[in-house]
């Protein structure tokens, strides 16, 4: 034990150098955190403003481009309209993004251990990821009706294949030593999921769902455009028809927030469950 | 020779084999055709003892390990393990493998690591007779680390926690491949002095593979060494040194003369 610490001294030394550098960092920093925030909230600013002074300035009309006071002023005045529309699509895009994620994961699991479903199933993926939403959204309406379906399944389609792909490849992504050691202690292939695949796969799960996180609000409003009376999607295409452009304007900017909100959100999850290092094997 | 060796060690340790190896053939099935990695192998270790492989790069050291291991189909001849074939000793957690890295889970503790093969495979009653995986933390000098992440580690201290999971469940023959290839001098000293350490306090059999002619006759009783292709066994070389052996014994003359007997072994052609 009295050896152990003459290899443990090494590394200590490193440890102090790295406390060093860290302290210097940790010193600069409280100033640089306080202006982190700083360029973009500036840069953003001053494009509201150009945007404002390029409207009131060349007297373009309300019905073709709002100022960003119109804008602001629909959440004011209208309210209520938007909220009355925000909740269905919350609801489509959270209920798309489980059902697409989960059923991606689980075909992810068959699809590692079975070699033949994934030669069979994983080009079928393939091609109906290439076929556009867009097209896909009246044929899921026939199908389905008026009702939430057609944009949960919407929602869910295009949550699905990043999902499934990066699902695959953190399933794969175990080194051959480390399925060795298993084989020495004998274990089963329940055990290599459970112990193994599906926590190296997390990393590569969470760059999937941070991207299923905008998408899903993208599907859940495209569903909506199609034969609907609520919901953001809706609401989009009754003021661009009733040219109501602070409305419209306003619509846009509480759906962009609304995948804000699940992206942010999912990078806490992530934060939370995956403390080790991804990048490096041991 | 290949015959003698293994009849030499045969009469010698008649007794109790922990592993005896006879007429052993691998080969693998290549574009180019069929490659033997290794023919007519033979040797024999006995029980408790500590055997050093060595070997040109490409000689099948590491598909002999490989191939007592289970991890390797055989092609020709037998291998046994406490009388047992691979796959039967496997089963029954007759030995643990020690890789060049240190194949830690990433997302668990060092503590955590060393409990894994408690968790998974067959966990028959036999196996319930283990140490605790605090006192093998402490056996490997890694006592106050338990909670540590591996990355938070160095390379020698997640060799140490893999060593320490390899002992968890108290297997009689503990095979290492290389598994201080990748550290510093400095580093490899240490752990290889420990290892002797551990290797007496456990009682184990080891079987430890390594390029490295020093650490080969400093950590074996007897040196296996082979020539490359096909592998065939060219020496099972006996190494005497009074135990308990010390690093300083490296600069004894009776040290220089074994390594440079090893080494001639390894550079003169059949």
């Amino acid at each position: 034990m009295t050896t152990a610490s003459v290899d443990d001294k090494g590394t200590g030394t490193n440890t102090g150098q790295d406390g060093r550098t860290m302290r210097n960092a940790r010193a600069e920093r409280p100033r640089a955190r306080r202006y982190r925030h700083a360029p973009p909230i500036i840069a953003a600013a001053g494009m509201l403003l150009l945007w404002h002074l390029i409207v009131v300035g060349f007297g373009v009309p309300s019905y073709i481009a709002p100022s960003p006071v119109q804008v602001i002023g629909v959440f004011a005045e209208q309210g209520e309209i938007l909220w009355i529309n925000f909740w269905p699509t919350l609801f489509e895009a959270v209920a798309g993004f489980v059902l697409g994620n989960s059923v991606a994961v689980v075909l992810a699991v068959w699809f590692v251990h079975n070699q033949f479903a994934e030669r069979a199933f994983y080009p079928i993926a393939v091609f109906i990821n290439t076929i556009p939403i867009i097209a896909i959204a009246p044929i899921l309406v026939l199908i389905l009706g008026n009702g939430y379906a057609p944009k949960i399944v919407i929602a869910a389609l295009i949550c699905f294949f990043p999902t499934l792909v990066n699902m695959v490849r953190g399933l794969k992504a175990v080194s051959p030593q480390m399925l060795e050691l298993m084989r020495v202690l004998s274990a089963s292939d329940r055990e290599i999921l459970w112990k193994i695949r599906l926590q190296s796969s997390l990393p590569f799960l969470f760059a999937a769902l941070k991207i299923a996180s905008t998408t899903c609000v993208i599907g859940a409003i495209v569903g909506e455009w199609i034969g609907s009376n609520y919901g953001l999607g809706s609401l989009i295409i009754e003021a661009t028809y009733n040219f109501r452009a602070p409305l419209l304007y306003a619509t846009v900017i509480l759906g962009a927030g609304l995948a804000v909100a699940f992206f942010v959100t999912t990078t806490l999850v992530e934060r939370r469950i995956v403390k080790w290092k991804p990048e490096a094997v041991f | 020779m290949t015959a003698e060796a293994a009849a030499a060690a045969g009469a010698e340790t008649a007794v109790a084999a922990a592993i005896s190896v006879r007429e052993l053939s691998v080969r693998f099935d290549a574009d180019t055709g069929s490659i033997t990695a290794l023919e007519r192998v033979g040797f024999e270790v006995p029980e408790g003892g500590f055997v050093t492989m060595l070997g040109p790069s490409g000689c099948g050291k590491s598909t002999l390990l490989r191939a007592i291991a289970d991890l390797v189909p055989i092609s020709g001849g037998a291998i046994h393990v406490f009388g047992r074939t691979p796959e039967q000793a496997r089963r029954a957690r007759d030995f643990a493998f020690v890789f060049q890295d240190a194949t830690l889970l990433p997302w668990r503790s060092a503590i955590d690591n060393v409990r894994l093969p408690l968790e998974v495979g067959q966990r028959s009653g036999a196996i319930e007779l283990n140490a605790e995986p605090e006192a093998l933390l402490a056996l490997v000098g890694l006592e106050g680390r338990e909670n540590a992440l591996p990355h938070e580690l160095s390379g020698g201290m997640r060799q140490r926690v893999s060593i320490a999971r390899a002992l968890v469940y108290r297997p009689r023959v503990l095979l290492m491949d290389e598994p201080f290839g990748a550290l510093d001098e400095i580093t490899r000293d240490k752990l290889n002095e420990e290892l002797l350490r551990i290797w007496r306090e456990t009682g184990t059999t080891i079987m430890f593979v390594t390029h490295s002619v020093p650490e080969a006759a400093f950590l074996g009783q007897k040196c296996l060494v082979l020539s490359a292709q096909p592998g065939r066994v060219r020496e099972f070389v006996d190494i005497g040194f009074a135990e308990p052996r010390t690093l300083g014994m490296r600069d004894t003359l009776e040290f220089v003369e074994v390594t440079a007997y090893l080494r001639r072994l390894l550079e003169e052609p059949r």
